[in-house]
């Protein structure tokens, strides 16, 4: 039975179920309370996990959100069912680290990692094909630098208890999130009154819907930057049905539940400054592609006991309280008195972008083997 | 029989290790792996390029034979 299950979401049919099963829950997110065009936005929630706890002091974006703790959580309970939990570690974790922190100021530039990118662009905006263009741009370098030999070196096997790190932050967070724990008076937990922060659906609906969308992506290996990766590296068009799925669902779902606005200015969180919002996706594609995984993938992978992923991922965290505590992050494009103010990033902002560029492609060159 | 061991590898680099053999005409090959991720991406390439694929897990690691 197990074998058959697995066999099926190996499948075209398999990963296309997975994407459309997406495509119906995230823009129900959006319905039940999440901000708009962003039903499900891994870096953007990371963001906003970080800012809960005081690790940036950007008060529109401050939230424990749960559909984070539920992706690790259901890809950890299927790969125990499935008997694919397995610690191990030690895979360039330093470098790793560096990789998920520029990937999440990439993302933070664009406003959206690339499932909200697939979101944005089922809500009708446009601006998000400028930044799935960057994020093919930075993918198609990290497969230039993948066929020259890049490897991060092999991951080894480790006790139980280093695979269970992970999970057990996410469970720590997720009772965090259900008690809102006050440590000290005025100070974290920090919850937003206002801005994308203070917009959630209700905390059972994000942990189940988290949960199912782990334990599906977990047993469907699920990828959107895999998804273009695989595309451009060996015209395996397996995954990239998946996101198809994904896209096309959530449209028409969008388009059900009146979510659906098309145009580039002024959409929401979001802004039309197009350089940096392909730049931006430029450097997290590129970033994504030289870690192995976009970061539901990282997530996922967290989840069943990679700490490779972990590290990845405690990188994005950290990513994101940069991205803001330094000014780096994109600003929405606003309607002030009637007049269309066009976001984007401040100079430290662009900065910081060019910086990830060439430290990422240091990386790609620096970290071959010339026989793997 | 040619050997890979793409055990501690991670995605796609097990898969490109694998073609670039096949392509090099190394056929039949033998393939190890302790991922399942990995196990099954060879697998689909494998049967993407019409060869035969045998499986084995022992200790949590998977043997592989493409023909």
């Amino acid at each position: 039975m197990r074998d058959r299950i697995t066999r099926f979401f190996g499948s075209r049919l398999g990963i296309m179920t997975v994407g459309a099963i997406i495509g119906v829950i995230a823009p129900l997110l959006q319905y039940f309370g999440n901000p708009k065009n962003m039903g499900i936005c891994v870096a953007c929630f990371e963001r906003d996990i970080v800012g809960a706890l005081g690790f940036h002091h950007n008060a529109a974006t401050q939230y424990l959100r749960p559909e984070i703790f539920g992706l690790v959580l259901g890809a950890t309970i299927a790969a125990l069912i499935f008997n694919e939990f397995r610690s191990r570690g030690g895979s360039s974790p330093l470098v790793r680290f560096i990789l998920g922190m520029f990937a999440m100021i990439g993302a933070l530039v664009f406003l959206g990692c690339p499932w909200r990118a697939i979101l944005r662009l089922a809500g009708g905006d446009l601006n998000a094909l400028v930044g799935i263009a960057g994020l093919a741009a930075g993918i198609t370098a990290g497969v230039f630098f993948l066929k020259a030999g890049f490897s991060l070196g092999r991951a080894h096997r480790g006790p139980a208890i280093s695979g269970w790190i992970m999970p057990v932050i996410m469970v720590f967070l997720l009772v965090l999130a259900v008690f809102r724990v006050s440590f000290v008076k005025d100070g974290a937990l920090f919850f937003s009154e206002s801005g994308p922060g203070s917009l959630a659906a209700p905390l059972a609906i994000a942990l189940v819907a988290g949960l199912l969308i782990g334990f599906l992506a977990q047993r469907s290996r699920f990828c959107t930057m895999g998804a273009l990766r695989d595309v451009i590296l060996m015209r395996d068009t397996h995954l990239i049905s998946g996101l198809g799925a994904l896209l096309v669902v959530a449209l028409v779902m969008n388009l059900i539940l009146k979510q659906f606005n098309l145009g580039c200015a002024a959409q929401p969180v979001a802004h039309s400054n197009h350089l940096w919002n392909f730049l931006g996706m430029t450097l997290s594609g590129l970033a994504f592609a030289l870690a192995g995984g976009c970061p539901g993938r990282q997530l996922f992978l967290a989840g069943e006991g990679d700490g490779d992923a972990g590290i990845f991922v405690l990188g994005m965290l950290s990513g994101a309280a940069l991205a803001h505590n330094l000014d780096l992050a994109g600003k929405p494009d606003a309607i002030v008195d009637g007049v269309l103010k066009v976001g984007g990033i401040s100079t430290w902002g662009m900065l910081a972008v060019l910086t990830g560029l060439v430290v990422c492609v240091a990386i790609g060159f620096g970290m071959r083997e010339r026989s793997a | 029989m040619t050997i890979i061991d793409t055990r501690g590898l991670s995605c796609p680099q097990p898969v490109l290790l694998v073609r670039k053999a096949i392509e090099a005409g190394q056929k039949p090959l033998q393939v190890l792996t302790d991922s399942a991720t990995a196990r099954d991406n060879v697998r689909r390439l494998a049967e993407r390029l019409g060869l035969s694929v045998t499986i084995t897990e022992a200790n949590d690691e998977f043997t592989m034979t493409l023909e």
